[in-house]
């Protein structure tokens, strides 16, 4: 045996759950097969009290197991037996568990007649179990996405306990726990089905999680939407505005402020799930230098793939009398938006950027030139020879679907939590890129301190290798960085501190490790 | 400059630290030897591999492509003397391999101090990546080992215990001291290790030394017993960790000056020309201020390796480590240390210990009595800014002004709760009191 292979699967150790976390698993799990039962319509009666048991079945069992798991134990950080564990070292049980939510993501988007959805009629199956919660809460009866909804929310909220037992030495991370926790059950789910409740011949307003961004919500602006915006009035209307201001105002000021960490790891529903239901696959993320090159590829053609969709989707319904805004004024003052921020980036922060620079200087650069020639080639309603509705279904199939749902969550067992968040998410790019470029927030690290461990680039699931920058003493920037604040959780020697500070000498690309005399240490930066 | 071949024994921090900072200031040829490992990893971290946190590959901070790339030569041999005239090492292969300088990194080994049974099988020390693989054969679970016993009360054997621990494997620690670490820690501090190890529902046995290890038929362990009590203990695993000493058994035919480790003067040259000892191994012939003449620390090997790195590329330099500062973690409790601390006060000093009624968290500083100049902190369970106690040491300031400024020098994770307050409270009190 040799430790080059992986001492760590060959080491025998005490992989067996106990009787107490076999029970509550068993519990939680039978609450789930209610869930499938019906699947298979076999009829449960009264469907009140059986989704109620369900779901408190499911809540009940992750409760207990995460109390005899980690209540028995002293505060602090427990990631013992990670590695032997099959499910959380891609063993066995890890690729049956893809399978499973993989199977589920497919099912849920592409066949949801299979769980019981009837678009005519009574529903069947699943989401006729799930009826009577939503008449409850919204009027009306449940479609998939309502299936969908209660157990994400089930998932972060039940999970999300999970967590705050296993971190509760760490206040940072009981109460960013506590946030996403809020904001998926309260923006999430039952403001946006409360608000149906409203709805009614004469007044009907889009659903609308307040917290879910455009371009992460690639659909906000399409035609239905802005239609049904317009005809609900000046609430309608609100919401748009709302819309519009939070991607160009609001996202940047609170970026800004705090880094993008308070909406990818505070806020965000993609982040609520990776964060709690895949915190136990946090570790599973790739940190090579190659996965690194792929992620800035991915995450940038994405932004400029969503900018183009959306713009054309936009410009395809403005371009008739019925709005006050045209299309040529839409795009023209969407080029000049871009190339206003393509300038200011290009002239004051020059310095700040490296690789991101390229990356974002090809993606703006595409995007404005396929607006002009979207413009002056009389091509009203084609980009790039596709339809807008083309293009926007084409998005949503491949990454609104198959990314973030069937390949981000499906394979947490597999690849880690955040591949969606990391290679996919549009939302992400742009305030990474806000991030990198003035934000206040940094990762420092405490003088000469880092032992070069590991733990840190171990347990960072955005895949950043932390300890490249902490065993140099430099501050951490990186655009990716959601700000989970687990590298600093794990770190034995408290090296790691998340901090919004002034904005200068943030990025600090000379060695500073304390320790040494002062001489030497200038003689260092100096050759460096 | 002619192009040299500068050959480095030993793959670990020191002589990494080394190769990688000669490479930034020049071209010059370099071999890294090491029969340990192919690839430079963290030592600090073997025990998160058996704990499970991590995997081997998670210890090595470099990518494997990172050597090439930078031009290091890596050779994976044992090195079984040193030539020095000839300018050339014998290794174990029969292999002779020249050098134009000879860099000594070649770190430490598990003290033994001759007791009966010590080469027992299932006796170990944990320093080496081979330690380790011989931990996971003798101590895998709890059914193959029904019992651990550490002897030494210091931080690898806290390290063992945990690392134990986590697969629930029995442990009995044995420490000659009346209380953990108590050579280095005051008893404050040192008490409270004491019940946080316990805790842990570790078998601390204080005050107590190991007599002998007995074997069972085949040469395994089977059982120690203590001296004090004649006490005998039955066991499947031992861990000696009463420290470390130089690994340079193999230097003794070379003519190279030794004493516990290779001898060296400020600028790490040995007494033959051209050769030069850093990191664990090395022993300054001087002691620097309160440092110890061999520093077997993480940190400081590094500092040697930056040093010599100047020194070998036409800027000689003296290895001047700045203040004194350390860290460790002791099961959950994070410890950190900057300037001197000692378990008693020296002459002329006093000190100040606060600690939080959960008695998890504690500072304790020392400062002379006459002028208030601060000495040291140590602090555990409360994260402290290097920095600020850097400058605080150079601009030897008083103790008054770093109780008073304390929250400057908090770098603990937003949101959590800060003691200031209380710690300034409480050194008020005292000052009014005494």
């Amino acid at each position: 045996m040799s430790v080059d292979v992986n001492m760590s699967v060959t080491g025998n150790s005490p992989e067996a759950l106990n009787v107490q976390q076999k029970l509550s698993s068993a519990l939680g799990l039978l609450g789930v097969s209610i869930m499938v039962l019906s699947g298979f319509n076999i009829q449960f009666q009264p469907k009140i009290v059986w989704v109620s048991l369900s779901l408190i079945m499911v809540f009940a069992g992750i409760f207990w197991y995460s109390k005899v798991s980690y209540g028995h134990m002293t505060e602090g950080i427990k990631n013992d037996r990670v590695y032997f564990k099959s499910l959380t070292n891609r063993g066995f049980w890890a690729y049956i568990l893809g399978l499973v939510l993989t199977g589920f993501y497919i099912v849920l988007y592409f066949y949801p007649s299979w769980i019981g959805l009837s678009s005519d009629g009574e529903n069947t199956g699943v989401v006729a179990l799930f009826d009577p919660l939503s008449q409850a809460i919204s009027g009306n009866a449940a479609s998939q996405w309502f299936v969908y909804g209660t157990l994400y929310t089930t998932a972060i909220v039940g999970f999300g306990i999970k967590f705050l037992w296993k971190y509760r030495h760490n206040r940072y991370q009981r109460l960013r726990t506590f946030s996403v926790m809020f904001f998926q059950l309260g923006f999430a789910f039952l403001i946006p089905e409360l608000m149906s409740r409203l709805n009614g011949d004469n007044f009907s307003l889009p659903y609308y999680n307040f917290v879910n961004i455009w371009p992460l919500n690639y659909y906000n602006f399409e035609q239905y939407r802005v239609d049904q915006y317009i005809n609900a009035g000046n609430v309608g209307i609100g919401l748009l505005i709302f819309g519009v201001l939070s991607i160009l105002i609001i996202t940047p000021i609170l970026t800004y402020k705090y880094g993008k960490r308070w909406y990818c790891s505070w806020v965000c529903g993609c982040g609520g799930l990776a964060e709690t239901a895949g915190d136990s696959f946090r570790h599973l993320s790739d940190k090579s230098q190659s996965s690194w090159k792929l992620e800035r590829w991915l995450v940038h053609i994405v932004v400029v793939f969503v900018v183009i969709m959306t713009t054309a989707v936009v410009y395809s319904y403005l371009n008739t009398d019925k709005y006050w805004l045209s299309g040529s004024a839409f795009l023209i003052s969407v080029a000049s938006l871009l190339t206003i921020v393509f300038t200011w980036t290009m002239v004051y922060k020059r310095e700040e950027l490296q690789n991101d620079a390229k990356y974002a200087a090809i993606g703006f650069f595409v995007v404005i030139l396929s607006l002009l020639g979207l413009h002056f080639s009389g091509l009203i309603d084609k980009v790039f020879l596709f339809e807008a509705e083309t293009l926007r279904s084409t998005y949503g199939f491949v990454i609104g679907a198959i990314f973030s749902g069937v390949v981000g969550v499906g394979f947490y067992p597999i690849f880690g939590n955040r591949v969606w968040c990391r290679f996919g998410c549009p939302m992400a790019a742009i305030l990474g890129f806000q991030q990198r470029l003035f934000s206040k927030f940094r990762i420092t690290t405490n003088g000469g301190q880092c032992i070069s461990c590991g733990n840190c680039t171990t347990y960072c699931e955005m895949g950043i290798d932390v300890r490249a920058y902490a065993q140099k003493g430099e501050n951490i920037v990186r655009s990716s960085c959601v700000g989970c604040g687990i590298c600093a959780s794990v770190c034995p020697r408290g090296v790691l501190k998340l901090e919004n500070d002034t904005p200068v000498g943030r990025i600090n690309s000379k060695e500073i490790l304390l320790g040494n005399d002062v001489d030497l240490m200038d003689l260092v930066n100096q050759n460096k | 400059m002619k192009q040299e071949h500068i050959v480095i024994i030993g793959n670990g921090i020191s002589g990494v630290t080394l190769a990688r900072h000669i490479r930034k200031l020049s071209n010059q040829r370099i071999t890294l030897i090491s029969s340990e490992s192919e690839h430079f990893f963290s030592r600090t971290a073997l025990m998160y591999v058996y704990m499970g946190h991590m995997k081997w590959n998670h210890l090595k901070p470099y990518e494997d492509g990172f050597w090439k790339k930078n031009k290091i030569d890596i050779k994976q041999a044992y090195v079984s003397a040193v030539d020095h005239k000839n300018k050339e090492l014998q290794l174990e292969s029969g292999e002779a391999f020249p050098y134009d300088k000879l860099v000594i990194a070649c770190g430490s080994k598990s003290n033994k101090f001759g007791w009966p049974g010590q080469d027992l099988k299932g006796v170990l020390g944990l320093y080496s990546k081979q330690d380790l693989e011989s931990l996971e054969v003798h101590a895998p679970n709890k059914e193959a080992c029904k019992r651990a016993v550490i002897v030494g009360g210091g931080l690898i054997g806290i390290e063992l215990a945990e690392m134990l621990a986590t697969r629930n494997i029995p442990v009995t620690l044995l420490v000659r001291e009346s209380h953990f670490w108590n050579n280095v820690l005051p008893d404050e501090e040192a008490k409270l290790i004491d019940r946080h190890i316990r805790e842990h529902h570790i078998d601390l046995r204080l005050e107590t030394n190991l007599e002998e290890i007995s074997a069972d038929d085949i040469g395994r362990v089977k059982a120690i017993k203590i001296k004090e009590t004649g006490e005998v203990l039955e066991c499947d695993f031992v861990g000696l960790t009463p420290g470390v000493l130089p690994n340079i058994d193999f230097l003794k035919s070379s003519g190279i000056e030794l004493n516990r480790g290779v001898l060296v003067n400020r600028n790490l040259e040995t007494s033959v020309e051209g050769v030069y000892a850093i990191g664990d191994c090395a022993e300054q012939r001087q002691p620097i201020g309160n440092r110890p003449s061999i520093e077997a620390v993480w940190y400081t090997g590094r500092m040697m390796g930056e040093t010599l790195a100047q020194t070998l590329c036409g800027n000689p330099r003296e290895y001047k480590p700045g203040h004194w500062f350390n860290s460790a973690k002791f099961f959950d409790i994070e410890y950190q240390t900057y300037g001197w601390v000692f378990n008693q006060p020296k002459e002329g000093q006093t000190d100040f210990y606060w600690e939080h009624t959960d008695g998890k968290k504690c500072i304790h500083i020392q400062y002379e009595i006459e002028s208030g100049i601060f000495k040291g902190i140590n602090t555990f369970g409360i994260r402290l800014r290097h920095e600020v106690f850097d400058r605080w040491l150079t601009e030897k300031a008083t103790v008054d002004e770093v109780i008073k400024n304390l929250k400057s020098a908090n770098f603990d994770p937003e949101f959590f709760k800060s003691y200031e307050k209380e710690i300034q409270n409480k050194f008020q009190h005292t000052l009014k009191t005494t």
